[in-house]
């Protein structure tokens, strides 16, 4: 049971924490100022990670290895030497592609038998590896490399991104990714060769390119701990899931109010409980009639229950973005953060959500720590 | 010490010998940064030898290498909302920092006005 969790937001990394009598409230602000992007706790070690965009001077890293001690910057993962001439484009908007970390998107540490070891997804497609608790990052080439890498594009930014890692927990070596746009991808080698999960739809693409794996845009992927062969996608185009470990993936259909989002959250011992937060659709992100709600199924997407009571029923304008969303250990606490700075806990798997603060800065993620 | 000193010896108008002395100096050129940079990582001004910014940036970089990936991307350039002043003036080349400096010349790191959030 978390009683505490870490926010990102663009201006800072707020610290919440819950009272003995229950209320939760914001603790304290570190890095005043600082756009945080993604931040982990490391269950091996307790050590908390946290990525930064400081839009003029790039992107940072930083470690603190305990709650008591000071953050340090950490090395940013940084890109190969681009080939002289290299004419690369994304695909859509024809941007040059940098060779560049423009985007710390997520960082994972690694798998329980390898302590020490992180994982970096980064904009524009890179996948960085630590072995040093982010000390030095090399890229692993054979994604990078991989031909069909440069078919990514951008989606919500202009360039392609890594924003979901999740590792197996049976076996290190066994790894899957969320790419936008770029399908999901699983590796059973450590990443010494990647496979692209099959069986979404792109509904943003012709329909002779639906199907195409390569350019599939799953906004969050995230596995069951107790079962990790089951996966749950909040996809642009839907919700999927997979039961084979993330290699196929099949279309969860009759989920009202909406099927589009970014977030999701699966229960970490329940394969068929997740949760989700809707918006109305890819060109109006915003709760359907205004009224926020989480969509709840508990029996592997059959059916959706609308939950949430203390949300608001109107007006309201709050999009949960794809880190946005957490669930702790129990499975009973959430946590959700919103673009418009609002922010609230759940005690009971949704039911009921509890407003800490309607008054913070666009939340990027939250955590439980 | 850079500089040397090199004694010459001249006349003046009323024939009184004096020695002056000419300066023969290797560029010196200062180095600045955006005082909004110091929040993040630590950048004393300085100066430092070389005919480019390249050069000239390369050195600073040397002795104080968390700088450097705040000011340069993963190529080497200069990052998209950064910018270099030499003398008053944005300098031309932001991919391989060719631009030629001098003695005398002052390099300002900016941050630029797109780029913030």
């Amino acid at each position: 049971m978390s009683d505490r969790m870490l926010v990102g937001t663009r201006k800072g990394l707020v610290d919440v924490r819950r009272a003995a009598d229950g209320v939760w409230a914001v603790h304290s602000l570190e890095f005043a100022g600082g756009p945080v992007v993604a931040v982990v706790r490391d269950p091996r070690d307790g050590a908390t990670y946290a990525t930064f965009d400081h839009g003029h001077f790039g992107v940072k890293l930083h470690r603190r290895d305990s709650d008591d001690a000071p953050w340090t910057e950490i090395t940013t993962p940084s890109y190969p030497p681009k080939p002289e001439g290299l004419d690369e484009r994304e695909p859509m908007g024809q941007t040059v592609v940098p060779w560049n970390t423009e985007y710390a998107w997520v960082i994972e540490p690694g798998h329980a038998d390898e302590p020490g070891v992180m994982w970096c997804g980064t904009i524009p497609g890179g996948l960085f590896r630590s072995d040093d608790r982010g000390e030095t990052w090399s890229i692993n080439e054979p994604l990078w490399y991989h031909e069909k890498r440069p078919g990514w594009f951008g989606g919500g930014f202009n360039l392609p991104g890594i924003h979901s890692i999740s590792i197996d927990p049976r076996d290190a070596a066994t790894m899957v990714l969320g790419v936008s746009c770029g399908g999901a991808w699983r590796t059973d080698d450590g990443g010494a060769s990647w496979r692209v999960a099959t069986g979404m739809m792109a509904g943003y693409l012709p329909p002779s390119q639906e199907a195409d794996p390569y350019t599939q845009d799953p906004h969050r992927v995230v596995r069951c701990a107790a079962n990790p062969d089951v996966l749950w996608i909040q996809h642009h185009s839907g919700i999927y899931r997979s039961t084979d470990g993330g290699l196929a993936y099949h279309e969860i259909t009759g989920v009202e109010p909406s099927n589009f989002g970014f977030a999701v959250a699966v229960h970490p011992a329940d394969p068929d409980t997740a949760w989700f937060v809707p918006a109305v659709s890819d060109i109006i992100r915003v709760p359907v009639d205004g009224k926020l709600v989480v969509t709840r199924t508990r029996d592997g997407g059959r059916s959706f229950q609308q939950v949430g009571d203390g949300l608001p029923t109107e007006h309201a304008y709050d999009l949960i973005y794809r880190h946005g969303l957490a669930v702790d250990a129990t499975g009973n606490r959430l946590a959700m953060g919103s673009t418009t700075g609002s922010l609230w806990v759940s005690e009971d798997a949704g039911d009921t959500m509890m407003q800490i603060s309607s008054n913070l800065p666009p939340i990027s993620c939250v955590t439980f720590v | 010490m850079l500089l040397k000193e090199v004694g010459k010896e001249v006349r003046k108008g009323c024939g009184w010998r004096v020695y002056s002395a000419v300066m023969v100096d290797t560029p010196l050129v200062s180095v600045q940064f955006t005082r909004n940079l110091a929040r993040h990582v630590s950048c004393p001004a300085a100066k430092y030898v070389g005919a480019t910014v390249a050069e000239v940036l390369g050195a600073y970089f040397a002795d104080h290498p968390a700088v450097r990936h705040y000011v340069l991307d993963d190529q080497g350039g200069v990052r998209q909302h950064v910018t270099v002043f030499v003398g008053g003036s944005t300098i031309s080349d932001r991919i391989r920092l060719t631009d030629a400096v001098g003695a005398g010349d002052e390099i300002y790191v900016m941050q630029a006005l797109s780029g913030g959030t």
